[in-house]
């Protein structure tokens, strides 16, 4: 029999994670540093990472890593891309480093059309602090800072990012996807594949937004997480492509 | 052949970084410092440099703060309020060793202030630029020839210490102009191999091979930030060599006017007229602001000196307490201020030395 | 014989059970024995009926399972 599933070089070896059981953060490293190996450029790729439950990644990929200060990844990779354009550089980003205290940098990136990736998680809580609203928290839900649940009236409606930077012209590729089955999860690393090779084309501005669930901080076990995800945050964030200006989708 | 211009003191000091091998410059428009990032965004695609208008100062000094950690010469300018943003970035690049260059062309303050030059932040330059208490050497002309000196000289000193230098300025030398001579060019072939000896060192965060990663790294987890302190206490001790001073006819003086950047000039013309009256004046000016030549004021024969006037463009007064550290009570120390964008005046120093002398001579 | 195998790296496992409702087969289930962080990993319950399809693999958040066909 031949291997057909290994564990990516992307990630180091025999290092388990700092991610909560069920906590789809580990899914998306996995597909980051398998499409990269793929295209050959694990020497090339340098990871700016966000703060957050993002930032227990620096101690898991094997590739070269730049922290940002919370909000700040799209400027800094800016930073570096500008510098160094033969680097394959991403962002990695949760819902409230992208969507909240980095929403002024991620959409004058995209504005911009950086030529960068930005790997982008959106649970819809704040996780690492333990459990606070987000942009994204769901109408309803309730978080620490949103003991009652979240009201519109109140805290306004969850951000819709894919959206927000469709409204602008330099974007080269925005999707929305998930990585709650295994047919998910391929089509998700297809999605990351397309993102770094516009990349590796200077196509420029190409970000992945991954629905995911936050067990923990949604309180439910993994299984049923992926439940109230399917039910709740996909009927709020719809998965598809955003824009594809390869694929005519303007 | 030295290379002697005519030149407006913030495009002197973008024209100085970019000889010293400046290639990426980020900044957010701000008065009094907009010729910087305007003569930038002419200038470095001439020397196949990066110019970027941030989006704010916060995502320019991030921007920053990734193009140090690829490996680049890096610079960014603000003024004052400006400067207040750009705190967070300069804390990280401090905490992860990254070698960057910020001038601040000071105006009034606090909050927005005004558009007219002050030295309304030096706190905030030499003691707290951001969270967690590091320290940066703080650099303060006085002209525009020190500016382009200081800015060229602090890319060295950046690399050498792997740390933030600010060059502290004001919106009067950052707007006149002066003859000035330039610096030689870096080549691109010194640049490049400055980059490739970043990157050896560790500091650069781009092109290792698995298993040969470099990370960077504003902070540390368990014990590696109190490892990560002491190493730039460390650092920070072996300062005392670059304290910069100009004292100036201190020897016999019995008056002795403290004064940094504009307010030096200022009250080194009083100091010529009160000499011509034969009273014994002199000048102490620091020229590192951070590291603070406190010894310089501490070792003055105070048997001979009867009182100091601190003449700074800032009201409360700020540089006076590292003046007063220093000085430990040893004679009377006055103080002559404006503020809010006002200029001092030759007459306004020599009133408030006057007053002085009256009281201690 | 089966047509595929699936090496389940025990320390890895944090017991989420994304493998265990992916497979196909049902090849999977959590085990009875802990690992050294204290979760009850999954194992191969019925390793004959493998089809080394991968499905698991592609689910696993934490890169845990390698797969053979």
């Amino acid at each position: 029999m031949d291997k057909v599933y290994k564990r990516t070089l992307g990630i180091q070896e025999g290092v388990v994670s700092g991610f909560c059981p069920g906590c789809m953060h580990g899914t998306a490293h996995k597909l980051v540093g398998e499409v990269v190996e793929e295209l050959g450029k694990l020497d090339k790729l340098v990871r700016v990472e966000g703060v957050g439950c993002c930032g227990l990644g620096q101690a898991y990929v094997s590739h070269d890593t730049i922290i940002a200060a919370h909000g700040r990844a799209c400027a800094v990779a800016t930073g570096v891309k500008r510098c160094s354009p033969d680097s394959l550089v991403y962002t990695y980003q949760g819902d409230g480093d992208l969507a909240s205290i980095g929403l002024d940098e991620t959409v004058s990136a995209a504005n911009r059309g950086e030529n960068f990736t930005v790997i982008f998680i959106n649970n819809g809580i704040y996780g690492m602090t333990g459990g606070q609203m987000a942009p994204t928290t769901l109408i309803g839900m309730k978080a620490t800072t949103a003991p009652f649940g979240r009201k519109a009236e109140e805290h306004g409606y969850p951000m819709h990012v894919c959206e927000v930077l469709a409204q602008l012209k330099a974007p080269q590729f925005l999707v929305r996807t998930t990585v709650d089955t295994p047919q998910n999860v391929i089509k998700t690393r297809k999605y990351i594949k397309q993102a770094f090779q516009n990349q590796i084309d200077g196509k420029g501005f190409s970000l992945v937004e991954i629905v995911t669930t936050c067990p923990t901080n949604w309180g439910f076990t993994p299984k049923d997480s992926i439940t109230f995800l399917r039910e709740n945050m996909l009927a709020e964030f719809p998965v598809g492509v955003y824009r594809d200006k390869d694929a005519g989708i303007e | 052949m030295a290379e002697r211009v005519f030149m407006k003191g913030c495009e002197a000091i973008a024209e100085a970084a970019v000889r010293a091998g400046c290639r990426f410059f980020a900044g957010y428009p701000i008065t009094p410092q907009n010729e910087i990032p305007e003569y930038m965004a002419r200038r470095q695609p001439e020397v196949g440099g990066v110019f970027v208008q941030g989006e704010s100062e916060v995502a320019s000094v991030n921007m920053l703060y990734g193009a140090a950690a690829a490996g680049a010469r890096a610079m960014s300018s603000s003024s004052s309020c400006g400067i207040s943003l750009y705190s967070e970035g300069i804390s990280y690049c401090a905490s992860a060793r990254l070698p960057v260059v910020v001038v601040n062309v000071q105006r009034g303050g606090p909050g927005i202030g005004a558009i007219q030059p002050a030295q309304q932040d030096y706190f905030q330059a030499t003691k707290a630029s951001g969270n967690g208490g590091f320290k940066m050497i703080v650099l303060a002309p006085a002209t525009v020839q020190e500016c382009v000196d200081m800015v060229y000289e602090s890319f060295e000193l950046a690399a050498r210490d792997n740390n933030p230098v600010l060059v502290l300025t004001d919106g009067v030398i950052g707007t006149m102009m002066e003859p000035v001579v330039l610096p030689p060019m870096k080549s691109d072939e010194e640049l490049a191999a400055l980059k490739e000896s970043f990157k050896v060192t560790g500091r650069a965060c781009i092109g290792h091979p698995v298993g040969q990663r470099a990370t960077c790294f504003p902070g540390s987890v368990g014990t590696g930030q109190e490892i990560a302190n002491k190493e730039a206490e460390k650092m920070y001790a072996t300062w005392d060599k670059d304290v910069r001073v100009e004292e100036y006819l201190v020897d016999d003086a019995e008056i002795i006017f403290a004064a940094y950047g504009i307010s030096a000039r200022i009250s080194k013309a009083v100091v010529k007229q009160l000499r011509a009256e034969g009273i014994k004046a002199g000048m102490i000016r620091p020229i590192t602001v951070s590291p603070f030549p406190y010894d310089t004021f501490a070792n003055l024969d105070f048997t001979k000196v009867k009182g100091i006037l601190d003449v700074e463009m800032s009201i409360p007064a700020q540089m006076r307490f590292d003046v007063d550290h220093a000085v430990q009570g040893r004679c009377p120390i006055q103080e002559c201020r404006r503020s809010g964008g006002q200029l001092l005046t030759n007459d306004q120093v020599l009133e408030a030395a006057r007053a002085l002398i009256k009281e201690v001579l | 014989m089966a047509k595929g195998k699936v090496d389940i790296n025990p320390e890895f496992c944090k017991s989420c059970e994304y493998c265990v409702v992916s497979c196909p087969k049902k090849c999977l289930a959590v085990g009875e024995k802990v690992n050294s962080k204290g979760y009850l990993y999954v194992v191969s319950a019925n390793p004959d009926d493998c089809i080394g399809c991968a499905m698991c693999a592609q689910v696993c958040p934490e890169g845990a399972i390698e797969v053979w066909r």
